[in-house]
């Protein structure tokens, strides 16, 4: 079943939303510049709504179903937070308006600011980072310049487990670092010896993620960062899986130098089909002056009468700007709300249910999918999405076969050290009783992989479309829609 | 809060896992740090969340309450109904990155349909799904540019009129390339002359030359010599652009562009204090493989329906890891979505009406305020499009706060920027703005003058 | 999985036809299985282009990954198969003839000495599987 496209359903002449005619006296147009003419549809008003609102009910989202992709935290987004995010007193107001005219934004940014460093226990926080792997860059960047500013070029090496997400690499890459990968042992933790191999004056850093990317707890986290401190590296948090620690731990206490937070993963704010993310930079008091810019600041000091004026700075050994002007303020303003409904026990309730709903799921899942590091998991776990005695079976087919169960299937063949891996992050807004049918519905598969393959093989059978060439979407290339001529 | 658990069930949950209480799933924890206590507000309801919000969102003045011709790479268009409405459905904005096309074929098609759309806009073979902002967008480009010569040639040449804040973008994120020089935008460039000054810098060693249009005075330059000194050399060229200005100029391809980038917030998204924006990537078919972002492509599924996938993922860092030439992962779709409707809502028609409304307004809005004593348009001799660039006869903050006081959102500063331009500020006028609302502006003009 | 005799084999999957002092370059049967349908070649060396041992001379690109090719010498690059532009799917059905991706004029062809020969490479193969 095909949707046509807006081209496809434009009708030469037909006109959509319309503006009056210039209220002023005209001036002549520049000729020499004119465009000879544009081709856009022409589609009626009715047209667009239909046509969008019928390609939205194409899609699968939280809104209609268990999300349980693994590290990107498909929690519930809260309506609240798209009430408050279009009040016209945040919504229509223009980043370059004088600071005095949007005090009230930039309170805001600063109580989100300080928030994000309570909860994770750094020193400072920039909001400015448009995304995680943006803020990795962040990250990435402030290692090199804190090097460089202590004059140590040689430090050239980020240590990376090779469990990581792929962002953590190509960032490195983009800094200019080598990467060195680290394998992990059995249990899923880095490999001390391994680590302890690298610890040299070559090593700027290394990048981690903990929980990592298995769902498990770094067992050795304290000692894995004295040994990258006391080779004079820097260590790096990747805050993906923040979710599992809120209330729990804060990185910062345990000496991450640096994070990045995912406030599209962790802070509810809506996922958004691809973005927009938000992904501010936590860091350590000693790498405060290398945050990017700008940063909101308390410019004067309040009192019993006045509240604080706020304003911008620029820190001393800034890396400079990521971006204009100051980041995803509309994600900022979901962010802040979801933290002030939720309190210090809220947040605490937050982490401790999204590892009772993960650890209730795997110990359901681990009785017919092979679940390779058996310990205690926590707000998502990995298994195997294949069985030794049924070959052609693969996790590709086990998560085209709960398409037709109703559910979205988990993050496919990430992390990479798991063979045939199905990553699970049910997330704490899920209830026992969705998650009890995601684990029949996976039981089920199980059994229909020995019984009848096919099912599996041939699924999915009851989406809008079945499975796709994606050979041929590479190899004939059609990115653009057809547009017939004029 | 959201968590929907009851004590009963968190009871028979723990038995299943085999634990006694929910603390002892955390053994892994360093006890020594475990449960810390946070020193944030207590927890708000909806209720009183939504009045707290609403106290400090009223602490701010907005575009409702001024008459705004503030611009400089953010402007104040009018957004139609159907925008929102549909940005609105859960279905669009609670999923995520359409990795599994038989369920999200919604975001897929509105994306390639963006994608079509900001090829036609542009004049380029292909778009990207979109990119931060324009900014980040800009960097990308120079970076995609670096790439393509593998890193042999080390000089990215920068106009001094593309957009200061895009300038330091670049430089951020080419800092972390060995030797890499980003130049071209010194101080001593003079605007007289600025584009043949950028000429004589191209060489053989410049991967790419980045130059505005309309640029960031307003102005529209004729970038035809500069393209065929760029080529010539074998360097590329890069056009950041205005899309509203695309509804009435020629566009970057009709100039032969290679890659051009932009910021897609003035179609359908909202000002919101500097963001989320849409970083818009367009390039030639002949440099696909080295464009940064996602990509969707159309093919079959497997009863021959016309479908929408994900394509050229071997280039992203998922697959590539360090071998990838950019790290971008979640990008702008939500904000991607809006500019699609907003052009399929305003088509052809409206948004043509749209460019010329803004053009029209705008110099208007010139003449009135250059016959003034005291105010004279700057750079007359060059055509511009809905920016223009007036000198005051007082500091531009000045005039502004005396602005502030009819309620008026004066224009920028330029002086913050291009310290040779005091008393410069930069006026953006769109088609919100009415005649009347020009000439109050015009009367309070006329009035600071005179204090 | 094929594995003509008479070839050079890397333990990183590439295979070498070795003609006096001249090398032709390709992936082998195991690697194009491994990649699966190859959408697309990018060639990093131009003819007349210097290369040095290891230094990688093409990407090949499959829907599922993405690989690096590999020159296991040094040499000067005499040609490029610019058949596998059009036709990437080549390496898939034809690894080993119409597959082949670069010709170079080796600079020493001793330091090919230390690759395997096709047994060797079969059985590296199987321990791999294993």
């Amino acid at each position: 079943m095909t949707e046509l496209t807006i081209y496809e359903l434009s009708q030469s002449g037909r006109t959509g939303v319309q503006f009056p005619e210039p209220d002023v006296p005209l001036s002549p147009l520049p000729e020499a510049f004119e465009r000879e003419g544009i081709n856009l549809p022409e589609l009626s008003e009715q047209d667009v709504i239909r046509h969008f609102t019928k390609l939205s009910q194409r899609n699968y989202a939280i809104d209609t179903g268990f999300y349980p992709l693994g590290s990107c935290t498909m929690k519930y987004n809260p309506k609240i937070n798209e009430v408050v995010s279009r009040l016209p007193g945040f919504a229509n107001t223009h980043p370059l308006q004088p600071i005095v005219s949007v005090q009230g934004n930039l309170y805001l940014m600063y109580q989100l600011q300080e928030w994000l460093q309570e909860i994770s226990g750094f020193h400072r926080v920039c909001l400015t980072p448009a995304a995680g792997a943006h803020g990795e860059f962040v990250g990435a960047l402030i290692i090199k310049k804190y090097h460089q500013v202590n004059r140590d070029p040689k430090r050239v090496k980020i240590l990376i487990p090779d469990s990581a997400h792929g962002t953590n690499p190509a960032t490195s890459s983009m800094s200019g670092f080598k990467v060195i990968p680290l394998p992990s042992d059995e249990r899923g933790n880095v490999d001390i010896e391994a680590l302890k191999a690298e610890c040299d004056d070559t090593l700027a850093g290394l990048m981690l993620t903990n929980p990592n990317t298995l769902g498990l707890f770094e067992e050795n986290v304290v000692e894995v960062i004295q040994l990258v401190h006391d080779a004079g590296g820097l260590v790096y948090g990747d805050g993906a899986n923040l979710n599992a620690l809120l209330g729990i731990l804060r990185p910062g206490d345990v000496g991450f130098d640096i994070m990045h937070f995912n406030l599209h993963k962790t802070f509810s704010t809506p996922h958004g089909g691809g973005g927009p993310g938000s992904g501010p930079v936590g860091v350590s008091q000693a790498l405060a002056e290398f945050l990017p810019s700008p940063i909101v600041t308390i410019i004067e000091e309040g009192d019993e009468e006045l509240p604080p004026f706020f304003g911008f700075y620029y820190p001393k050994h800034t890396i400079g700007r990521m971006k204009a002007f100051y980041g995803h303020f509309g994600v900022h303003v979901r962010a802040y709300t979801y933290i002030a409904m939720h309190g210090p026990e809220g947040l605490r309730d937050i982490g401790e249910k999204a590892v009772l709903n993960a650890n209730y799921l795997m110990t359901k899942v681990m009785k017919d999918y092979h679940l390779p590091y058996n310990r205690s998991c926590m707000h998502e776990f990995v298994v195997e999405g294949s069985w030794a005695d049924i070959p052609n079976v693969h996790a590709l087919d086990i998560s085209k076969r709960l398409m037709d169960y109703g559910f979205h299937p988990p993050t496919n063949y990430f992390p990479l050290i798991v063979h045939e891996a199905l990553m699970i992050e049910p997330t704490e807004t899920e209830s026992k009783q969705t998650l009890d049918a995601f684990a029949k519905a996976l039981a089920a598969i199980a059994k229909e992989a020995r019984e009848d393959p096919t099912k599996l093989t041939g699924a999915p059978f009851t989406t809008p479309i079945g499975r796709c060439d994606e050979v041929k979407a590479a190899r004939d290339l059609v990115l653009c829609c057809y547009i017939p001529e004029e | 809060m959201f968590t929907p658990h009851t004590p009963q069930e968190i009871n028979e949950m723990l038995k299943v896992i085999g634990v006694d209480k929910i603390e002892d799933l955390f053994q892994s924890v360093p006890e020594k740090y475990r449960f810390p206590k946070l020193d944030i507000a207590a927890p708000l309801s909806e209720m009183e969340v939504a009045a707290e919000l609403g106290e400090i969102a009223s602490a701010n003045a907005s575009t409702d309450d001024f008459i705004s011709f503030l611009g400089a790479g953010a402007y104040d268009h009018y957004i139609p109904a159907v925008v929102d409405m549909l940005l609105r459905r859960g279905e669009f904005y609670t999923a995520y990155t359409p990795y599994q096309p038989e369920v999200s074929q919604g975001t897929l098609q509105a994306i390639f349909e963006f994608q079509s759309l900001m090829s036609e806009l542009t004049g380029m073979d292909v778009s990207n799904a979109s990119h931060y902002d324009g900014a980040t967008a800009t960097a990308e480009a120079a970076n995609m540019a670096f790439h393509i010569f593998r890193g042999k040639r080390k000089k990215i040449l920068v106009s001094r009129t593309v957009n200061p804040q895009y300038r330091e973008t670049i430089r951020t994120y080419m800092q972390g390339q060995e030797n890499v020089q980003v130049t071209g935008d010194e101080s001593d460039t003079s605007f007289d002359n600025d584009t043949q000054q950028l000429i004589d810098k191209i060489d053989n060693n410049t991967a790419v030359v980045l130059v505005q249009y309309p640029d960031f005075f307003g102005r529209i330059i004729d970038y035809t010599k500069l393209v065929n000194a760029a080529h010539e050399q074998g360097t590329l060229v890069a056009f950041v652009f205005n899309p509203t200005a695309l509804g009435l100029l020629k566009p970057p391809g009709a100039f032969d562009a290679d890659i051009a980038v932009g910021d897609g917030q003035p179609l359908g998204i909202p000002l919101s204090f500097g963001g989320p924006y849409l970083g818009i990537f367009t390039t030639k078919e002949k440099h696909l493989r080295k464009l940064a972002g996602r990509l969707v492509g159309e093919t079959v599924d497997d009863s021959g329906n016309r479908a929408y996938v994900l394509t050229l993922t071997a280039r992203e860092q998922h697959i590539r890891r360090e071998k990838s030439t950019s790290n971008i992962c979640t990008n702008q779709g939500l904000m991607a979505l809006a500019a699609t409707i907003y052009l399929s809502a305003l088509g052809k028609s409206g948004f043509k009406q749209v460019a010329n409304l803004c053009y029209q307004k705008a110099h208007y809005a010139a003449d009135q305020i250059s016959s003034l004593e005291g105010y004279e348009l700057a750079f007359k001799e060059t055509p511009f499009f809905h920016e223009f660039v007036i000198k005051t006869p007082k500091p531009v903050n000045q005039i502004n706060l005396h602005l502030q006081n009819h309620w008026i959102l004066g224009g920028y500063d330029l002086s913050q920027d291009y310290p040779e331009l005091e008393n410069h500020m930069l006026i953006a006028v769109t088609e919100k703005i009415s005649k009347d609302d020009i000439d109050e502006f015009v009367m309070a003009l006329e009035e600071v003058a005179h204090d | 999985m094929k594995t003509p005799a008479g070839l050079k084999y890397a333990k990183t999957d590439e295979w070498i036809k070795l003609e006096g002092n001249e090398a032709v370059l390709g992936i082998s049967d195991y690697a194009q299985d491994q990649l699966s349908d190859v959408v697309y070649v990018e060639f990093m060396v131009d003819v007349d282009d210097q290369v040095s041992k290891g230094d990688a001379v093409a990407t090949v690109e499959s829907v599922k990954a993405a690989s690096d090719v590999n020159f296991p010498a040094s040499g000067t690059v005499i040609a490029i198969n610019e058949d596998l532009i059009d036709a990437p799917e080549l390496l898939n059905s034809d690894p080993y003839e119409g597959g082949w991706m670069v010709k170079i004029l080796l600079d020493d062809p001793s330091e090919l000495d230390d690759l395997l020969d096709a047994e060797g490479y079969e059985a590296y193969n199987e321990e791999r599987e294993g």
